[in-house]
């Protein structure tokens, strides 16, 4: 097993996973650096990737005429950056952008569907880990929408 | 258990140091108890320690216990003086206000006279603050209990009372009661990891903790702080916050629901945060406390990453008036918030937690 392997199988996102697949989708990743303020995708570009952050903060950012640039949720080391690889049309929703020195590795979201398609074991392993980041990230969002710290007295 | 969010919806009661007498009881025999109370205190307060009703032996023989007032109260018929006494305010003269965010203050008071005060207080503890004329409402401590003399209290202008108790300049006097309640286990936790998870005003009663923490550091493990607030502009104990941040034995993680502009920390809700910490799940001592609903969604991910449920302590907030669980405003199924909490284990608190306030 490479190192690239193991430090894959290390992660918690990839825990578990057998090795025949940890070396099938270390063959699709590469490393990349981004350094502060640096934008990593963009609202609208082509989702041909997704990311793992090694080190570093990532925000996921969306611009908003009369507010300006809002982030939404910033993500750190070991913490997986865009599921829109996963579906048609595979378009980013928002922007990711490095908030300090960040190193990523970068996976080929077009070789890992082809190889989910060839092989529908992989490709369940890996739709339910991604479900279930989804769903953490929707009962999170949706936390946040709560807006619990709001002061009740002035209605905000 | 921070500022109270719901405040007495009645008239003030002059000199019994509460704001409405209550409408509705729980229990027949709490309305009682209260209704004899009120006419006992009324007595007391002409007689002082002299006299002693018939009816205040109701007290002793439901065994209600007397926070605080140690100095004024010890065994036999004297209980029955140190119940109503605590009921009784004590002056306290403001010394320091400081604004932390647009709607929430820091008052520091000081006893007025030499003779009386507040008994000392654990970290987590509350106060009956009186402004008086308006009301008096529930506050946590947010100072350092090795300081003695000085009482702190962090409060949130969200109703009239609270409003007032902002509104304080330096010599005004406030009424304290107190102080009242359970504590955190800062001493429980001792040979394994801490983690605080505070959200918004909910740092203020924690604050207490993690000075107790960070007194006696070597007796813990790792000591964690999650602190999540609406926005960076909410942020309580800036200035503080950044000094914790210095120590290298303390691990600090602040993050906003919405940020934007200058913001550079984390975005996103406190739960998310927890995971990326490192503690050992089998000695950790979690001390939560925030909305109910952040509470919730923080035991969920606590339990997710192996804490066990005697082991994870919440605050709770209830409608607290008589803070000596005579009144039963704030009972909570089988407790009374103010004198069994607030600071209880989720074990005790999970059958309860979504049970609706009425």
């Amino acid at each position: 097993m490479s190192a690239l392997e193991q430090d894959l199988g290390a992660l918690p996102f990839f825990a578990g996973l057998e090795p025949v697949y940890l070396r099938l989708i270390a063959e699709c990743a590469s490393p990349a650096c981004y350094d502060p303020g640096e934008s990593i995708f963009q609202q609208g570009g082509q989702a041909d990737r997704f990311y793992i952050v090694g080190e570093g903060r990532v925000a996921l950012e969306i611009f908003s005429s009369d507010r300006g640039i809002l982030t939404i949720q910033t993500l750190a080391s070991r913490e997986v950056v865009g599921a829109s690889w996963l579906f048609p049309p595979y378009i980013w929703q928002y922007d990711a952008r490095a908030l300090e020195f960040t190193r990523l590795l970068a996976f080929n979201a077009v070789c890992l569907r082809a190889a989910c398609d060839q092989d529908h074991d992989l490709g369940y392993d890996l739709m339910k880990r991604f479900a279930r980041l989804m769903v953490e990230r929707l009962n999170a969002a949706r936390f946040q929408l709560l807006d619990v710290y709001a002061n009740p007295a002035s209605g905000r | 258990m921070p500022t109270r969010l719901r405040e007495g919806d009645g008239a003030p009661v002059p000199g019994f140091g509460i704001s409405s007498i209550p409408s509705r009881q729980p229990g027949e025999h709490n309305g009682l108890l209260f209704s004899a109370f009120l006419c006992a205190s009324a007595s007391l307060r002409e007689s002082k320690k002299g006299k002693i009703s018939a009816r205040t032996g109701i007290f002793v023989l439901f065994g209600f216990g007397v926070p605080g007032h140690n100095d004024r109260a010890s065994g036999g018929a004297e209980v029955h003086v140190g119940i109503l006494n605590a009921m009784i305010p004590i002056h306290y003269v403001v010394q320091r206000v400081c604004r932390e965010t647009r709607d929430t203050f820091t008052i520091e008071l000081a006893p007025s006279s030499t003779e009386e005060s507040i008994a000392a207080f654990e970290p987590g503890q509350f106060n009956m603050l009186y402004s008086f004329g308006i009301g008096e409402v529930p506050v946590s401590i947010s100072g350092d209990p090795a300081e003695s003399g000085c009482l702190v209290h962090t409060i949130r202008a969200v109703g009239p009372v609270t409003q007032a108790l902002c509104d304080v300049t330096r010599g005004d006097t406030l009424g304290v009661r107190g102080p009242f309640g359970t504590a955190w286990p800062v001493s429980g936790a001792v040979g394994g990891d801490a983690l605080i998870v505070a959200g918004g005003l909910g740092l203020a009663p924690l604050r207490p903790a993690l000075y107790g923490l960070m007194r006696n550091r070597s007796a813990y493990g790792r000591i964690a702080l999650i602190y999540g607030a609406r926005s960076p502009e909410d942020l309580l104990y800036r200035r503080e916050i950044e000094k914790w941040r210095s120590h290298l034995d303390l691990q600090i993680e602040v993050t906003v629901d919405g940020g934007r502009g200058e913001w550079r920390g984390h975005v996103g809700v406190v739960t998310t945060l927890i995971g990326r910490l490192v503690f050992d799940p089998a000695r950790t001592t979690a001390l939560v406390c925030g909305p109910e609903v952040m509470m919730r969604f923080t035991v969920l991910e606590l339990l997710k990453q192996g804490l066990s449920e005697d082991r994870v302590f919440l605050s709770l907030e209830r409608n607290m008036k008589c803070g000596m669980g005579l009144c039963g405003h704030c009972q909570l199924g089988p407790f009374l918030v103010c004198r069994d909490g607030p600071i209880l284990t989720y074990s005790a608190l999970r059958r309860w937690m979504d049970r609706r306030e009425a």
